[in-house]
């Protein structure tokens, strides 16, 4: 056991990647602010009356959603190369899961029921307060929940910003498991920790949705 | 549609074998172990209780059924008669007690003179004397109505396809739905529904019926056209029944005998008659009463 | 020669690449749908320990990354004495995420079949691996397809991940040439997108033909 696991270069590892684990952090949630942004766009132009826009809306919704993260990633890295790698990765991160996020504001919304629509018209509410003031009240609450699930499933995305080379923890690892072949220990303590982060969270969300799920 | 004719029981064959039930329940006096193929109840509840947590939803239950008796059971919502009929069919097992089919323990062995638990391959075997029809029908939507009545005979009775196909035909045939034999339920009424339920459970002859509140989740003008087919079947057939029911009026015309269960016990019984006519309990009077005054009835 | 033209002239490289890619994503699904039937019939059963085995499973590969999945199975196992291909480990890995987030999907299908169906099924007496058969199964399956369709969109986009383990699927295809004609590197990269965009609508199709097969006659 020994030569596989030891517990000093274990120990190495750990403090090198708790330096990193700000960036990881910061990439989720910058990258999250704006999947979130850019979902309730892509939510709004979904319900647009002009046909064009509703329909390059889904169109972009669907692409972004069926193309792979890394290829996303990628082609941004070198399509904006005056960026700096952190921003591109988070806006490869937000730009792909808005995509989700698009349509779970669409679920939410379509979840208000008719007669809000019909009570804010006959109050004389303009289309904006309609949508600051009584629809989206209603609709965001509701899917907080599973918002909260696609900001741990980003979380777990984050990896991937080392294929481009933002230096987070995955890269770490990989680095100093290329300097000194001790991959098991860099590996396992990666996995661990984004265990340890996750799974909390993870069990967070689960209890917010049985706690929304008994509200209704 | 077209419905099954409803052919009027004529008096002297129920009360003949009225007469007939009498007779065995008289000799079972005599005692357990004087058994004949004549005076073995086809079901033998005896001290069956049961709990759902702190529930005690069975209090202790004494009970024989008769050979092709038709026994009603009446009484309040959660007065336990439906959990009577699911321990039966296995659908819940007993706290405590014992039920017999055919003088056979449902949920144990006999060894020497003792029982013992049984395992599931004894209980199979004794299930497939008793057969249900549920309030909620409970089809399989993915079969059309005839392999919904050919499912069971021939994947459980190995009967060849061929055969079945033949007695499920007949069986729809007698229940008026030969037309919509290779319908899905989802495109039939609520009241077609449960009479497939019925043909899918007489096709395997089972010896005792068990009909939980069959009529309680059809709208009002579909009650009729079951309560028919089960009033034919009762007439024709030599099969039991235990009949779970809120319609006072279909319970008198159809049940030898009437079982009042409240909390958890049977509070009283006996022939329709003295049942609805002669009620001894006062809690038996003023469950019929609010019936009369027309509260009680309906589903739950 | 134009760019168009030495565009189309990367092109059977890029469908070398198409070839793995597609054999990942194959392999991938099959062990994915083989473990999520698993896992997810033993988070049903009777027994505590095999439902914790389940969630353990489940959890553990839901609660981490599937890059770290693959790189551990790719570098770290050998050190175990398990040396895996690149092709093993990347199906292997991809098997065992999606497997984990399916066993959801099958159990909350198999949990959705009413009670009633099952209590019709032992008033008829059927053994309990006919209900499951003949009856649960057919009610659950119609509603799995939809949430599997979506997860084999996943895994394919996940099998863009095994290049990063040397595997020469699309992705490193692209990276590849990406360094050969490095002035095309927009447009190939734009390119790849589309071939996955068009896969993942392929498959979208086909769980839409699956679906409707399985609810035929049913209204």
């Amino acid at each position: 056991m020994s030569d596989i696991w030891n517990w000093q270069t274990a120990a190495d590892v750990f403090w090198k990647l708790i330096k990193v684990v700000p960036v990881t952090l910061e990439a989720t949630f910058l990258g999250f602010a704006l999947a979130a942004v850019l979902g309730l766009v892509w939510a709004l132009m979904r319900r647009s009356r002009f046909r064009p826009v509703s329909v390059l809306s889904y169109w972009l919704i669907e692409f972004v959603r069926s193309t792979p993260l890394l290829v996303q990633l990628f082609f941004l890295y070198l399509a904006l190369p005056r960026f700096p790698v952190f921003v591109i990765g988070v806006t490869g991160l937000g730009l792909h899961y808005s995509a989700y996020l698009a349509e779970v504001y669409r679920g939410g919304i379509e979840a208000v029921s008719q007669g809000q629509w019909e009570a804010a018209r006959a109050l004389n509410f303009s289309p904006l307060k309609t949508w600051t003031r009584i629809i989206l009240p209603q609709a965001i609450p509701p899917i907080i929940p599973v918002m909260g699930n696609y900001l741990i499933v980003l979380f777990k995305e984050t990896p991937l910003l080392f294929a481009i080379n933002v230096v987070e923890m995955m890269s770490v690892a990989k680095k100093f498991g290329s300097h000194t072949f001790q991959y098991t220990e860099a590996y396992t303590i990666v996995g661990v920790l984004f265990f340890l982060m996750s799974y909390p969270s993870s069990l967070l969300v689960r209890w917010a949705e049985q706690r929304m799920a008994l509200k209704q | 549609m077209a419905l099954p004719k409803v052919l009027s029981r004529s008096e002297d064959t129920r009360k003949q074998r009225t007469q007939l039930i009498k007779k065995t329940q008289e000799g079972l006096k005599v005692g357990p172990n004087q058994r004949s193929a004549e005076t073995t109840p086809v079901v033998r509840y005896r001290g069956v209780k049961k709990s759902f947590g702190e529930v005690e939803v069975l209090k202790g239950i004494d009970l024989d059924i008769m050979p092709g008796e038709k026994v009603a059971v009446i009484g309040p919502s959660g007065s336990g008669k439906t959990t009577l009929a699911r321990l039966l069919m296995t659908l819940e097992r007993p706290s405590g007690g014992i039920i017999e089919v055919e003088g056979e323990p449902l949920y144990h062995k006999r060894v020497g003179e003792g029982l013992v638990p049984a395992d599931e391959r004894h209980i199979a075997r004794v299930r497939s004397k008793i057969g249900m029809v549920f309030q909620h029908f409970n089809l399989f939507p993915h079969r059309t109505v005839l392999q919904n009545v050919t499912e069971a005979p021939i994947h459980v009775k190995k009967m060849p396809r061929r055969l079945a196909e033949e007695k499920a035909r007949a069986m729809l045939e007698k229940v008026g739905l030969i037309e919509h034999i290779d319908k899905y339920p989802g495109q039939l009424s609520g009241g077609q529904k449960q009479r497939v339920a019925i043909a899918r459970a007489l096709v395997m002859e089972p010896k005792i019926m068990l009909f939980d509140e069959p009529t309680s989740a059809l709208d009002p003008e579909l009650v009729g056209e079951v309560l028919a087919v089960i009033k034919e079947i009762a007439e024709k057939g030599d099969m039991a029944m235990m009949l779970i029911t809120h319609e006072m009026q279909f319970a008198r015309e159809v049940a030898d005998r009437v079982l009042f269960t409240d909390g958890g016990k049977i509070v009283e019984q006996g022939t329709p008659e003295e049942i609805f006519e002669h009620p001894k309990s006062e809690r038996l009077q003023a469950f019929l009463a609010r019936f009369r005054n027309g509260f009680g009835g309906g589903s739950q | 020669m134009t760019s168009l033209e030495t565009l189309i002239s990367l092109l059977p490289t890029l469908m070398k690449g198409l070839v793995v890619t597609l054999e990942v994503f194959l392999l991938g699904s099959v062990v994915a749908a083989v473990l999520a039937f698993i896992a997810g019939l033993m988070r049903l059963s009777k027994f505590r320990i095999v439902r914790f085995l389940a969630a353990f499973y489940v959890e553990f590969f839901r609660g981490t990354s599937l890059l770290i999945q693959l790189f551990w199975i790719f570098y770290v196992l050998p050190f175990f004495g398990l040396d895996l291909s690149a092709l093993t480990a990347g199906v292997l890995a991809l098997g065992l995420n999606y497997g984990a987030y399916g066993s959801e999907v099958v159990r909350s299908a198999i949990l959705s079949v009413p009670r009633g169906q099952t209590e019709a099924a032992i008033a008829l007496n059927m053994s309990p691996v006919l209900r499951f058969r003949r009856i649960i199964l057919p009610q659950a399956w119609p509603l799995m397809i939809p949430p599997f369709g979506n997860l084999f969109i996943e895994l394919l986009k996940g099998t863009s991940l095994v290049s990063l383990i040397t595997l020469s699927d699309l992705t490193f295809q692209a990276m590849s040439l990406r360094t050969t004609v490095s002035k095309l590197e927009i447009p190939i990269f734009a390119l790849l997108l589309i071939i996955y965009f068009v896969i993942a609508y392929a498959v979208t199709l086909v769980m839409r033909a699956l679906e409707k097969k399985a609810t035929v006659g049913r209204a």
